[in-house]
């Protein structure tokens, strides 16, 4: 399959011109590629015994078709992967792989993840279907998290402040939901969410404070007002901090598909908003003429200004919009798990959805894609404590933070920022 | 058209107050003139959040729910806030014991506000300061539980170089990354303070750190010959203040000197004060962001080797226990001044001791510490709220811009 991409990518890209900077980077992706490929073959080719298999589990018990287990030979996978990731990087080095170049990277890291599972569950078993359903759960927060920083960073306010909106969407979240029902606590987290936007739309357009500064306070305010408040009133009043949950919902048909049925179509409402809104966002954003003028303001106010559109209005309203969509992911914390609220419930996956904004280049569904890559990390870690690997989950939870800052840095592909996010505008 | 730095007509003893131009001090600040008009805004967005602080508490007992709009609510709530708040001074400054512990609270908080306050005075916004902390904690422990052979103070100075380092080094990347890639040092910053904690984890959980024979998380203890020695045992020796709190002192006065009498002080300030002038005027600014990130990080570091050699003697998890996010309130309120981050430090020191005493006599939780500081931050952030609050004559000042995007 490598080798059909790599000749069309070689036939489209003899006659680009590449900059300087454009074909360092093709060199340094060259020389990863071959150093991968080292890698698969010395670490994890000739660390499995020879002959072992690694058992992948398509299914599961209580699913409507049973798909045998996947047997794969683990040191001939894992050769043939390495000569692949060889091949690739000599093309890489010699003729680069033009606009297909991505593309290509992306494979080469998916087929490295494929032979690091070989590798990890040689002579064992594994549940692949398991692992994608936990890579879709815990990309919720992390998606929902960065689409409501994209919806702020498009209108070119900064929000760093996702991890305190998604705390605060957990919080509320639970103790309405408890109260009442779960409808109407994820209508209160939403409203939440809003309500933090709100502030971090006054502070940062009307009185024009530095947004960085914004988010630092509604983070610590956040964290510190949901632990005062667990400690204070949900520890006296527990049946504040049990609420009804999002059960997993089957689509019908869909979801007795083997394989892809048990890990998209049967899950909880969360997962399914996740999908839709990402579609949706990318569309509206790209696509309709809200999405254009919030782009406009998010570009060059003072364009957009001059044509009529109303730069103030537009960003309160995309900021509170924001904090809606991340009071939702929010409340996934509680009303979409356990139904209950710890203090910190939320971990840093605010800023892993940070990452995540930069790292889909400020896209709806590049959000989700690397949403889903961290999520999968995420779950991967999980796993890797259960095979016994001799990875510490510590290195694999801290990736997504360093692929970010690999991204930032502009080592592999750049993210760029809306034109004049961060600067408030005053009109003149 | 790469003039040496050194070339460049520098006049170290500019004061940033008399430029024309608002520097980022009167920028983070909204300052131009007196010490009056410097102190109204700090104290009131203090007396402010301690207000706002009090409501907090009141409008979330439960106990308090069912009398509400009584007579019996408003004694009992002024029970509540009037037994809060003099707990917190109680736990404060109330008596010699409080004094020692409110210092051995501000010592970490004073060397990290440092920290953030040298970034906003180049126009670099180190939220870093996590991650320095516990890098810089990590690497004085390792110096204090390996270098036993080395006696007492020189091992506790190793140490807290090491802590200097360590930090310097973290903070470092996220001014390498600026200076070479352009990457913003707001999102790099973040980043590495979560690769540094887990970093950390990883670490404690090594046979390198960890104490044989056990398995949970945790370090061993550092020599003794490590340990910042305490000040104040022959008065009792319950004391717990150590001669961090002079470190801290010294660090805010090399601060001083670096920032308003050196000369790389003077390109820090013009960096940040208008980074395209700097170079023009043949300033190094990609460099300077390496320098001042290093500085910047080597405070931090301080800290957590401070916290590490002065009060808890060995690493656990989350040891660094947020110094790095109260630095940053701590810098806004001290204006980014060395003396203001001192007097800011031992208020929020006063903050941690007191809401340490709150929780335990009180049974009210020291998260309401946090809440009052993000209260501080945003007041100092946003004067303008305050002013209109207390109908104060509205300045002139320009908005508290620090960053400027953060993408390319």
């Amino acid at each position: 399959m490598g080798g059909v991409v790599a000749t069309a990518a070689i036939t489209s890209s003899s006659e680009v011109v590449r900059t300087p900077a454009e074909l360092r980077r093709a060199k340094i992706l060259g020389i990863v590629y071959l150093v991968l490929g080292a890698f698969v073959l010395f670490v994890f080719a000739f660390g499995v015994e020879a002959g072992s298999t690694a058992s992948f589990g398509l299914s599961r018990p209580t699913d409507t078709f049973e798909v045998p287990a996947a047997e794969v030979p683990a040191r001939a996978f894992t050769i043939v992967i390495a000569v692949l990731f060889g091949f690739l990087g000599a093309v890489q080095l010699v003729r680069g792989f033009g606009d297909k170049a991505n593309l290509v990277l992306g494979g080469v890291l998916f087929l490295f993840v494929l032979a690091f599972l070989t590798w990890a569950a040689a002579g064992k078993s594994f549940s692949m279907v398991g692992m994608l359903q936990a890579t879709l759960v815990q990309a919720v927060p992390i998606a929902l998290g960065a689409m409501a920083g994209i919806l702020c960073e498009r209108v070119a306010v900064i929000n760093i402040a996702i991890e305190g909106q998604l705390l605060t969407g957990a919080f509320v979240g639970v103790i309405v939901g408890s109260a009442t029902n779960l409808w109407i606590g994820l209508l209160a987290a939403v409203v939440s969410g809003i309500v933090l936007g709100w502030v971090l739309a006054v502070l940062a357009v009307r009185y024009l404070v530095d947004q960085i500064i914004i988010g630092v306070f509604i983070n610590i305010f956040a964290l510190g007002m949901t632990s005062f408040l667990t400690s204070r009133i949900l520890v006296e009043i527990p049946d504040l901090n049990n609420s009804q949950r999002a059960l997993p919902i089957k689509i019908p048909l869909l979801g007795d598909i083997p394989i892809i049925g048990p890990v998209l179509f049967n899950n909880n409402l969360f997962v399914y908003v996740m999908v839709v809104l990402a579609v949706f966002l990318q569309w509206a954003l790209f696509r309709t003429r809200w999405g254009l003028r919030a782009r406009a303001v998010g570009e060059k106010p003072r364009a957009a200004d001059t044509v009529g559109i109303n730069v103030f209005r537009t960003r309160y309203l995309n900021v509170m919009l924001g904090g809606a969509v991340a009071g939702f992911g929010g409340a996934f914390f509680t009303l979409g798990s356990a139904g209950r609220f710890d203090e910190n419930i939320t971990v840093g996956l605010g800023f892993i959805g940070l990452a995540a904004m930069i790292f889909g280049r400020y896209m709806p569904v590049g959000a989700l894609a690397a949403a889903l890559v961290f999520g999968f990390a995420d779950s991967l870690q999980g796993k890797l404590a259960i095979l016994q690997t001799p990875i510490p989950s510590e290195f694999l939870l801290m990736a997504p933070y360093v692929a970010t800052i690999i991204v930032v840095a502009g080592l592999v592909g750049r993210s760029r920022t809306p034109a004049a996010d961060g600067e408030p505008y005053i009109k003149q | 058209m790469t003039v040496d730095s050194t070339d460049v007509d520098v006049a170290p003893d500019d004061d940033p107050g008399s430029s024309p131009e608002p520097s980022l001090l009167e920028e983070v600040a909204g300052t131009r003139s007196g010490l009056m008009e410097a102190l109204v805004v700090p104290v009131l967005a203090v007396f402010t959040a301690l207000v706002v602080g009090a409501l907090v508490l009141v409008f979330t007992d439960p106990d308090l729910w069912e009398i509400f709009g009584t007579g019996e609510w408003f004694t009992q709530s002024w029970d509540s806030i009037s037994g809060a708040y003099s707990a917190l001074f109680r736990g404060s400054f109330g008596s010699t014991r409080a004094i020692s512990e409110t210092l051995v609270a501000a010592s970490p908080v004073i060397l990290a506000g440092l920290s953030v306050a040298v970034g906003f005075r180049a126009g670099l916004f180190n939220i870093g300061g996590e991650g320095q902390v516990t890098i810089g904690g990590m690497t004085a422990i390792m110096i204090g539980i390996k270098l036993t052979a080395v006696p007492f103070p020189l091992l506790a100075l190793l140490a807290l170089i090491g802590g200097i380092v360590g930090g310097a080094v973290w903070g470092g990347i996220a001014g390498l990354l600026k200076a070479r890639t352009g990457a913003h040092e707001v999102i790099t910053t973040i980043m590495l303070n979560f690769v540094a904690a887990f970093l950390t984890l990883w670490l404690l959980k090594t046979d390198f750190f960890r104490v044989p024979d056990r398995q949970d998380p945790v370090t061993q203890s550092i020599d003794e010959g490590a340990q910042l020695p305490r000040l104040l045992t022959f008065i009792d020796p319950q004391l717990r203040v150590h001669a961090g709190i002079i470190v801290a002192l010294l660090a805010a006065v090399f601060v001083w000197w670096l920032l308003f009498r050196s000369t790389i002080g003077y390109q820090f300030r013009a960096v940040g004060h208008n980074p395209d002038a700097a170079r023009y005027g043949g300033m190094r600014v990609a460099w300077l962001y390496v320098a001042v990130m290093g500085v910047a990080g080597g405070l931090a570091g301080l800290a957590g080797a401070d916290t590490v050699q002065g009060v808890l003697y060995r690493g656990t998890p989350g040891f660094s226990g947020n110094i790095g996010f109260d630095a940053i309130g701590l810098a806004l309120l001290g204006r980014s001044h060395p003396a203001g981050v001192v007097l800011a430090g031992i208020l929020f020191g006063a903050l941690r001791a007191g809401g340490r005493e709150i929780q335990a006599s009180e049974f009210i939780p020291i998260d309401l510490v946090s809440i009052i500081q993000a209260l501080v931050i945003v007041f100092i952030a946003a004067p303008a709220l305050i002013r209109g609050l207390y109908r104060l004559r509205p300045s002139d000042e320009g908005p508290t811009q620090l960053t400027k995007g953060w993408g390319a």
